[in-house]
């Protein structure tokens, strides 16, 4: 069953196309990641689906009810954790928890219970009567999501989760996002690092310039990965001249990354290693590796959006808005 | 239910976090404080007191609310907390009134500060307290709104600031309070009687001192076409431009 189904959305600014008449849709209990490079349009598509932002055209439906004309009512059911930690700085952990949960109506003492477990699970319980002003990055930004989930909503919008905050914290923020999938949420979540894409999601869009060029489940996606066998040579001299005479001697055999020390071969049929090793040897130079690469979903997202790897690593630049 | 539950933690939380912070509520006494010894110090006897009271309520009023909403809602639009109330399952117009009310209520006290004062140095018998609360609650409802205009209106809280002085100061002037309305150049009347406080300073000067010289009814009118007309295009503002 979709949960969320999301028909022709589109989004401007002025004459700028922030989002272009996207579709997609979101099985319920599943983790749906939008995958894509900063100023694709995942914050602004996540605006639009909980209510922030207006579309410019297009229809959503969440949980079967108008996400456009009855928002207010979607609100109930879902959770936002927003890109930026933006609780309240003079209060405390446990105050702006309590708050948060009030705001969707939850009685005292169930919100002051649930408070209180959450910044346990969070490992925040120490903190929890500190102001979030004093909170490091990191733990900022699970409070913000323990912000999101008090009130236990049927679906968790994340907009970058694990971004700019410490390692320890991104690893405990994706196994809570596991284990409330497990019990039942169903996420949707933004990310520009494709690690956390294939950790945590069942499905990923891939979005590139407002538009969404692929949507596909992860397995899939390894799969077609796999079609492609890579071995890569660690060698003692370049081996740049050979290029031609490789091609010609082995047939269905693509050359990449070629540096200084190695070479990357690719093929769809099995990579056979000696013909190799006696190929380099006869033309005098010496392997001292070689490695079997296993096909990564990096390899994947570029070949699919077709915009290199290290566009997708780009930090934010600047702030906009 | 759950909406009331909302509203009341809304307000509550702004209550705790700004209006009962010590430079707020220092603020909010020093302020009616110098003016009502400013005006009392050059008063000579009892009648001079009792005079000015109406202008000193306003005034109090006024500052104690147009800047409130500076705080609440700029500051947190610009700290992007705003952005989890405009995300939360309540309607944006019982939103706006849990942001304002408290100011409103913060407004009505202030206005009581100056007639604590007043009543140990002059005689305050045979004033009508029912209508000059009710003219109040009008002026703290209509500054509050004037204020949350203001405060959607900008980015910036000293920009909110500087633009609610811009208001305030021109209504101090014009409303009647210390300079009487006929005595006016006839070219800026017509600017007085547009002024939302001109209408609430009348009623607390009918209610205090009976000399008034607008009708009571047409006054609290104007000042609930006021607080509508302000509230209304403020939660529009903000339906255009916060959900962008
Ligand atoms: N309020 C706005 N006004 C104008 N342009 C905007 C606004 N918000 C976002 N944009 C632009 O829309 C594009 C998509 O932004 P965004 O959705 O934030 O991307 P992402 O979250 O994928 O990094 C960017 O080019 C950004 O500059
Ligand atoms: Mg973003």
């Amino acid at each position: 069953m979709n949960i969320i189904e999301v028909k022709n959305l589109s989004k401007n600014f002025g004459n700028f196309k922030a989002v272009k008449k996207i579709g997609f849709s979101v099985e319920k209990g599943e983790v749906f990641g939008f995958l894509g490079p900063n100023g694709a349009g995942k914050t602004t598509t996540i605006n639009m689906l909980t209510g922030l932002a207006n579309p410019t055209s297009g229809k959503i439906t969440i949980a079967g009810q108008d996400g456009i004309k009855d928002i207010k009512k979607v609100q109930q059911i879902i959770g936002i954790v927003p890109d930026e930690s933006n609780l309240y700085d003079d209060m405390s952990g446990f105050e702006n928890l309590v708050f948060c949960a009030s705001l969707y109506g939850i009685e005292k003492t169930v919100r002051e219970k649930r408070a209180k477990e959450l910044l346990k699970q969070f490992t925040l319980d120490s903190a929890g009567n500190r102001p979030f002003r004093a909170y490091s990055k990191g733990m900022k930004r699970k409070l913000t999501i323990a912000a999101g989930i008090i009130h236990e909503p049927e679906i968790l919008f994340l907009d970058e989760p694990t971004t700019g905050i410490d390692v320890e914290s991104a690893r405990q923020i994706r196994k809570m996002i596991k284990e409330l999938n497990e019990k039942g949420t169903t996420i949707f979540l933004t990310t520009h690092y494709i690690e956390d894409a294939e950790r945590l999601c069942h499905r990923i869009g891939f979005i590139v310039e407002g538009r969404v060029v692929k949507v596909s489940k992860v397995n899939d996606l390894m799969v077609e990965a796999q079609q492609e066998n890579t071995v890569e040579f660690a060698m003692d001299k370049s081996g740049s001249s050979l290029e031609k005479l490789l091609l010609s001697n082995f047939s269905g055999i693509t050359i990449k990354n070629m540096t200084d020390h190695s070479i990357r071969i690719s093929s769809a049929a099995e990579i056979e290693l000696m013909p190799f090793m006696r190929f380099f040897d006869d033309n005098g130079i010496k392997v001292s590796e070689a490695k079997v690469i296993r096909p990564s979903l990096e390899d994947i997202f570029v070949k699919i959006t077709g915009i290199g790897i290290d566009k997708l690593r780009k930090e934010k630049e600047g702030k906009k808005k | 239910m759950k909406k009331l539950l909302a509203f009341f933690s809304i307000l509550m939380k702004d209550m705790k976090n700004y209006y009962l912070k010590p430079p707020n509520i220092s603020w909010g006494i020093i302020f009616p404080v110098s003016w009502t010894l400013m005006f009392f110090i050059r008063s000579s006897s009892d009648v001079d007191i009792r005079g000015i009271l109406p202008g000193v309520m306003a005034l109090s009023v006024l500052f104690g609310t147009t800047s409130m909403l500076a705080v609440t809602i700029t500051f947190e639009r610009k700290s992007r907390s705003f952005e989890r109330l405009l995300l939360a399952p309540i309607s944006l117009n019982l939103l706006m009134l849990a942001k304002t009310t408290g100011a409103i209520v913060f407004g009505i006290i202030n206005a009581f500060i100056p007639v604590v004062f007043a009543s140990f140095l002059a005689n305050l018998s045979g004033v009508n307290w029912i209508s000059a609360i009710i003219g109040v609650v009008f002026i703290a409802v209509t500054s509050t709104f004037l204020g949350l205009f203001i405060a959607v209106s900008v980015s910036e809280v000293f920009e909110a600031q500087t633009f609610s002085n811009f208001f305030r100061f021109p209504m101090m002037f014009l409303c009647g309070l210390f300079i009487p309305i006929e005595d006016l150049p006839v070219i800026v009347r017509p600017l007085s009687y547009m002024l939302p406080l001109t209408y609430g300073a009348d009623i607390l000067k009918s209610s205090i001192n009976y000399n008034g010289s607008i009708q009571m009814w047409v006054s609290l009118l104007v000042l609930l076409g006021y607080s509508l007309g302000l509230f209304l295009i403020s939660t529009h503002n903000i339906r255009k431009r916060w959900i962008y």
